[in-house]
């Protein structure tokens, strides 16, 4: 119906002096985009299947395409975008729900970007890290301040269990089904090698994956998938998820075309049947029935793990994440609102929850305010970018920081944002064979370690410039950051003077 | 010595490698001007069925049957490659029909053409392993 | 232009102490003599002593030393000390008038005790009743400030050379077993007097030269438990880090200072297996109280002194020895102008504490 129709928002742009008619394009898109005609041994696209995921381009052998934004226009309007008006005309003539992928894209402040690192100048040197030790190694897990002694006097080690990371980072839980078994493995050897730790996700932990057991993070989620006492044992810490910075306040849904296979048995949950995820635990409506879990999962692992519990950033996370210290939680991850998904409602994911930098601050200073800071380590996730953005979140008083969309960029992924197709070109969100073997995970792996270690390399620079040699003391160090252009309530809540000031 | 090994556990199909041999093959500084309107005749090729793929190439094979069979001398092994000197080839076919794998075939100027490890280029690796973007086709010593 | 306090100072500094083992005391003169040698290393905005052993007749007693800025913050502040406290003795400390040191504040002191009524009341062990009625008086009582606040030892400080300031407040009449004092270099000061080092609480006293990287996150962390850095400098902060530890975790100064300058990882993991653990579980437990960034600095205690540098060695401090008497102090010379026939001369390595205590224990 005409009334139904959008123009495409993007364009595939040929250039027919180098197109050679490879085809390498139409094979690459799972989309259909592009085909070959060849009564006119031409190459043509079809844009509107389009998704704008990059795979063509990058494996087009002589440069010959390109993907524009389209020009075409309705008549403009500040109030009514154009893209306002064809999400109106998608649900009018669906009567749906919009989804989306990924994280948050609209134009809200970037906090992170708007506050500066400082630098030694003259009255404190600054210290090179490749001639002096720069140390980035950080504990994660509760630090009673109490000492017990020998008899012969000796301190005696008397911690909780502890998380020992080689660099504030870990990769945050992306479950096996909405990623593909490729980009588990990838993580899981990255974290391995790098000394760090990646997280099940809910969707339960593949049996050739237990091998890297000290590497991993269990997730414990409302939909309870995968969870048995093997699978709580086998990571070296369990994550109870209550909620997730893309969506808070609503649960998951994996389509059964996901549950196939291996993903059925790791799950737990017969083939084709949907997971879905309850938008609370069900067994959870109250933090009291919290502390409840994190002490059924601590003596269901003879209290050998530290247990952590993520939640959603918003607007009375301070509280809540007290709540969650007093409640014998060793971590707590705060997810904010930018942060990724393979699927969640559209209006959830843009317009609901707070940005990880305001939540970070509100809920370390509620944290000390309360003098129970060191009762649990604070990991904050939701669009960490880059070894800038944890340089300030660990400024800001995080213990370290999940990476989950970055990551997954570095497998390969060009945020086109379309992830709950199951049509992932870069074989990283979806279960289809063909498309999953696009991730040789011997790549991957290596990709992530790269990342990684550059952003290693650039925190210890940024740290030596500042003087500071132990990452330890970074944490929570705000005088080290600076804001500009914020005004006066967002510089109180983040706890940080005006640059110049 | 380094040979080309595939991994048809991550092959996809693409063909980017007989693109690149087939580059390779030219003298041309830019791919779409040398390939533009030609039909390729790559020295690797791909091999599809039944949702498996895999790209074939000499496997320079230590007692190669091809350089037995040649009537005239035009293949010869050198430091564990096997060559062709076009100029000796008679075109009698004699090793297209021997190999095993089907590695070798014919070009336009009638002799035999095969995969000869691109060490006429100054390359560390052949295109055909430099252009996979899965590492299906490696160029590596193996025992 | 804020105050003291209010705003984050940087500074240079030197630093000079000395000890005598075998408990004999010594008047203040020898100190001002080596502090004036570093005279390059301070710019004329802060100077001070603490001096230990100098209250014999009083040492049961806390000695409170207070600068008040008028009358009526003397009266508000006393009433507060006739509250909690029995004052056995007051008087004005007593200073020579010299060119070189002005705008004085009215400076007295008070020996005192604890009321057994207000303390057993307020459920705190004496110690810290005296550091919070401290904190009291310095958050509360605008134009009071308790600068020094232990048994048996007092704190002389001003804004001015330190040796000016030591011949203003008659160091030569004091006698006392161990000595530090410190001259300093901030980059720019309003001059208050109280923003002047040592900085005290209690029996603790730190004299400091550097300007720690690290000042913020343990600012925050030991806020926590109860202190408030009004000052904003490093010495307040260090010295707040090592009563948290010493007197409220009971680690020795050995183990305060495997805290501040905790060995790195890596030699840890050079250590023995038992040392490993030792030194692994204090880095865990007390991560936020390390110290990173250039110090070096004197801990003066009940009964002994710490000298410390920090793990990189990024500020000079060398000790000496003779005798009974052990040297410490930013620069040998310092050391030489008051006993030019030294036994030994060492530059103790980063992150190695020299603890040096008296013979008999605690005096």
């Amino acid at each position: 119906m005409a009334v139904n129709y959008i123009y495409p928002d993007y364009e595939v742009a040929r250039n027919y002096d180098k197109c050679i008619n490879c085809r390498v394009c139409e094979k690459q898109c799972a989309n259909g985009v592009h085909e070959y005609l060849a009564d006119a041994d031409k190459m043509v696209a079809d844009d509107a299947k389009c998704v704008n995921c990059h795979r063509c381009v990058a494996l087009c052998l002589t440069r010959a395409l390109k993907i524009i934004k389209s020009d075409n226009t309705y008549r403009e309007n500040a109030n009514w975008s154009g893209k306002t008006i064809n999400e109106l005309y998608r649900q009018a003539s669906t009567g749906g729900v919009l989804l989306s992928s990924m994280g948050n894209p609209e134009p809200y402040p970037v906090y992170f970007d708007k506050i500066l690192i400082n630098a030694s100048q003259v009255t404190n040197p600054s210290i090179d890290p490749l001639r002096e030790p720069m140390e980035t190694r950080v504990i994660l897990g509760a630090k009673p301040q109490v000492i017990e002694r020998d008899k012969s006097g000796h301190i005696i080690n008397n911690l909780p269990p502890q998380l020992k990371l080689s660099m504030p980072i870990m990769f945050s839980a992306m479950s096996y089904g909405s990623i593909s078994y490729n980009a588990h493995e990838s993580l899981a050897r990255a974290a391995e090698e790098l000394d760090v730790l990646y997280n099940t996700g809910e969707g339960g932990l593949h049996e050739d994956f237990y091998r890297y057991g000290k590497n991993t993070i269990v997730q414990v989620a409302s939909g309870r998938f995968g969870v048995h006492p093997g699978y709580l044992k086998a990571g070296a810490a369990i994550e109870i998820k209550m909620g997730q910075g893309a969506k808070p306040g609503i649960g998951g849904h994996l389509p059964g075309s996901k549950i196939v296979g291996d993903i059925s048995r790791t799950r737990m949950i017969p083939e084709g049947s949907d997971a879905i995820s309850p938008a609370p635990h069900h067994d959870i409506y109250s933090i009291e029935d919290l502390r409840q879990l994190v002490y059924s999962l601590k003596t269901a692992t003879d209290f050998k793990k530290p247990v952590s519990v993520k939640i959603a950033a918003v607007h009375n996370v301070a509280a809540i994440a007290s709540g969650i210290a007093r409640s014998g939680a060793d971590i707590v991850v705060l997810d904010g609102f930018r942060g990724g998904t393979g699927a969640a409602p559209t209006r959830m994911r843009d317009h609901v929850g707070i940005p990880i930098e305001l939540a970070l601050a509100s809920v370390d200073k509620r944290l000390r305010d309360e003098g129970i800071r060191d009762r649990v380590s604070v990991v904050a996730a939701g669009s960490i970018r880059s070894s800038a953005d944890i340089v300030k979140a660990i400024a800001l008083g995080a213990d370290a920081v999940y990476i989950g969309t970055g990551a997954l960029l570095a497998l390969g992924c060009h945020l086109c944002r379309n992830c709950h197709t199951g049509k992932c070109n870069w074989g990283i969100a979806t279960q289809v064979p063909e498309l999953t073997k696009r991730l040789n995970p011997d790549i991957g792996y290596k990709r992530l370690v790269n990342l990684l270690n550059a952003w290693k390399h650039e925190i210890k620079e940024m740290m030596g410039g500042m003087g500071i040699n132990s990452i330890e003391t970074l944490k929570g160090n705000r005088l080290m950051l600076r804001g500009v252009g914020l005004n006066a309530k967002e510089l109180e809540v983040l706890g940080i003077k005006h640059a110049g000031e | 010595m380094k040979r080309v090994y595939v991994n048809e556990k991550w092959c996809l199909g693409c063909r980017l490698c007989e693109y690149y041999c087939a580059f390779a093959g030219t003298s041309g500084k830019d791919i779409a001007r040398s390939l533009k309107g030609v039909k390729i005749n790559p020295r690797i090729k791909i091999e599809e069925k039944d949702g498996i793929s895999f790209a074939v190439s000499c496997r320079h094979c230590k007692e190669p049957l091809c350089v037995k069979g040649c009537i005239t001398g035009a293949l010869s092994v050198a430091d564990g490659v096997i060559v062709v000197n076009q100029d000796k080839c008679v075109s009698c076919y004699t090793c297209v029909l021997c190999c095993p794998f089907g590695a070798i075939s014919t070009s336009e100027s009638g002799a035999v053409q095969k995969c000869e490890l691109c060490i006429k280029s100054a390359a560390d690796k052949p295109a055909c392993v430099a252009g996979c973007p899965n590492n299906a086709i490696v160029f590596e010593e193996r025992r | 232009m804020l105050k003291e306090g209010e705003t984050r100072i940087p500074s240079g500094c030197a630093i000079s102490g000395v000890i005598d083992k075998s408990g004999k005391r010594m008047n203040g003169e020898a100190m001002i003599r080596s502090i004036a040698v570093m005279h390059e290393r301070s710019n004329g905005l802060g100077g001070g002593f603490a001096a230990y052993g100098i209250y014999p007749e009083y040492k049961d007693y806390y000695a409170l030393h207070l600068f008040y800025d008028s009358p009526s913050s003397k009266k508000e502040c006393e009433d507060f000390l006739e509250r909690h406290f029995d004052i056995i003795n007051l008087s004005k400390i007593p200073t020579r008038k010299i060119p070189e040191i002005t705008d004085e504040p009215l400076i007295w002191r008070y020996f005192v005790t604890p009321l057994p009524t207000k303390l057993a009341a307020s459920g705190l062990d004496e110690r810290e009743f005296v550091a919070k009625c401290v904190f009291r008086v310095n958050t509360r009582i605008s134009g009071a400030y308790v600068f020094s606040s232990g048994k048996n030892m007092g704190v002389f400080k001003a804004v001015g050379y330190p040796e000016d300031v030591g011949r203003f407040y008659k160091l030569e009449e004091y006698e006392g077993y161990a000595f530090t004092v410190h001259g300093r270099y901030p980059t720019n000061t309003p001059g208050w007097w109280g923003g002047a080092h040592p900085f005290a609480l209690l029996d603790y006293s730190v004299v400091h030269n550097g300007e720690i990287s690290s000042y913020d996150a343990n600012r925050r962390a030991i806020e926590q438990y109860g202190y408030s850095c009004t000052l904003q400098t490093d010495t307040e902060v260090i010295a707040y880090i090592v009563d948290y530890l010493n007197r409220k975790k009971g680690l020795s100064m050995e183990e305060i200072a495997h805290v501040v300058a905790a060995p790195f990882w890596e030699t840890i993991g050079h250590m023995d297996k038992k040392k490993q653990e030792y030194h692994e579980t204090l880095r865990t437990i007390f991560a936020p109280q390390l110290i990173t960034g250039p110090f070096s600095i004197i801990v003066g205690f009940e009964g002994g002194l710490m000298a410390l540098n920090d793990r990189l060695k990024l500020r000079s401090m060398v000790i000496a020895e003779k005798g009974d008497k052990v040297y410490i102090a930013s620069e040998e010379a310092a050391i030489r102008i008051i006993e030019p026939d030294l036994d030994c001369v060492y530059a103790p390595a980063g992150g190695c504490p020299v603890v040096v205590r008296l013979n008999g224990g605690e005096q």
